[in-house]
């Protein structure tokens, strides 16, 4: 059982990379990764955001959403009821609720993280890699214990990679690129060369 | 009035393309361009979606209390990219499939969510309905021309139909796989800015640091 929650973890990380493997939360990838400092903390507030929704996505796809998942209520009229194609509004509904109420409680309790995290809180909320993960454990059906490691693997794997391209970044800003390639142009060219590296990753078995 | 018009629906093709220049919009750039038939579904649904979501939250901007008005945007972008989606289930079921995840992830495109919050918040329905095509079709340009190069150049056709045969097929064209995967898309948007920006020089960023002229770069670090 361990192994197998290891397995997922490590694929979830390196092998399935949210960021260089699927490219999911490009945008606010390429566009925070300018210094070290934010990226961690941008990353950390990815981390705690997707454990959180991914493993409560699972719980209203089961107990909710599925065909037959309301049979709980033991009114049959529900009991039959496919609710799956309201999939996508209530899974960004959550998370976007969820992101909400970090921010509430952030604010409240630790002011200074609060502060450290600033406006990536709320742009989270429209960070594919969430919504995507969410996606993924719905189309792989994860049970709820697999989407919790689920969630921490992928959140780990974006951290690390946006840490990562922000340390490259900052040796960048020293190097002396063609005036058309400044900034945007060569971080593509970069994350397109980071994610080659990371396809190494994609024949390893577990 | 239509000089305005005009603007919101090309500026954003070459001046102020949401890809090249607004960095929005990237993730499903990458993943839905190997070949030119979801690459066009893709620009169809996306351009849909965020003409029609600036229309509408345009319609409801004065009505929105400033606190929930994140989730009153997702709501109204996530019904719209909902009909998308079974559409496309219905009537196009194998491109469904292939492009998986990534129409659901239509809510979370940045320049959906980008527009409306920078646009359709402050303007009226009409003008940021015009925005939402506009830049709709700037982001379709991007992924059309990542689309042609990928398909073309990666398995020798469009659409599926082959144009250059491939040695593997008997042909002339040695296939370039590289461009099959999804690193390539990187390497061609860089480029693609890079050419954009040699014909548009305002479009250059600052440098963050300047380095004393008559030093080599070794001595920086």
């Amino acid at each position: 059982m361990f192994e197998h929650y290891l397995s997922l973890f490590v694929r979830a990380v390196f092998v399935e990379n949210m960021a260089l493997a699927f490219f999911l939360g490009m945008c606010t990838f390429i566009a925070i990764s300018k210094k070290i400092s934010t990226a961690i903390g941008l990353g950390i507030a990815v981390v705690v955001v997707q454990t959180i929704t991914v493993p409560v996505n699972n719980l209203i796809l089961h107990y909710l959403l599925n065909e037959g998942a309301l049979s709980w209520t033991g009114v049959p009229a529900l009991a039959s009821l496919d609710l799956r194609f309201l999939g996508l509004l209530s899974y960004i509904g959550v998370i976007a609720a969820i992101v909400q109420i970090l921010e509430m409680l952030l604010d409240k309790y630790v002011p200074s993280l609060y502060n450290a995290l600033g406006i990536f809180l709320p742009l989270i909320t429209v960070n594919c890699a969430i919504l995507g993960a969410s996606l993924f454990m719905v189309e792989r059906d994860y049970a709820f214990g697999e989407s919790l490691v689920y969630g921490i693997g992928a959140g780990v794997g974006w951290a690390l990679a946006i840490t990562l391209l922000a340390g490259i970044r900052e040796k960048l800003k020293y190097s002396d690129v063609p005036n058309g390639l400044k900034g945007l142009g060569i971080t593509f060219i970069t994350v397109g060369l980071m994610s080659l590296g990371f396809m190494s990753f994609s024949g390893v078995q577990l | 009035m239509a000089e305005k018009t005009k603007d919101l629906l090309f500026g954003p093709i070459f001046d102020n393309n949401p890809i090249a220049l607004q960095i929005l919009g990237i993730c499903s750039a990458l993943a839905v361009t190997s070949n030119l038939s979801t690459t066009v579904t893709m620009c169809i649904a996306l351009t849909l979606v965020t003409a029609f979501s600036n229309l509408f939250v345009s319609m409801v901007r004065n009505a929105i209390p400033s606190s929930i008005r994140m989730i009153v945007q997702m709501v109204i972008i996530a019904s719209l990219v909902i009909v998308v989606d079974q559409l496309l289930r219905a009537y196009a079921y194998s491109i469904s499939k292939q492009m998986s995840v990534f129409v659901g992830l239509i809510i979370t495109n940045c320049i959906v969510m980008g527009r409306v919050e920078a646009f359709a918040m402050k303007n009226p329905p009409l003008p940021s309905f015009m925005d939402g095509v506009g830049n709709g079709l700037g982001y379709s340009l991007m992924l059309l021309c990542l689309g042609v190069v990928r398909e073309l150049f990666g398995a020798g056709s469009l659409f599926g139909v082959t144009l250059l045969n491939s040695t593997a097929d008997g042909g002339w064209y040695q296939t370039n796989g590289l461009l099959l995967l999804p690193p390539s898309a990187f390497f061609l948007i860089g480029l693609f800015i890079w050419g954009l920006r040699t014909w548009k020089p305002e479009q250059v960023e600052e440098d963050t640091f300047k380095m004393k002229p008559h030093t080599r770069v070794s001595d920086a670090f």
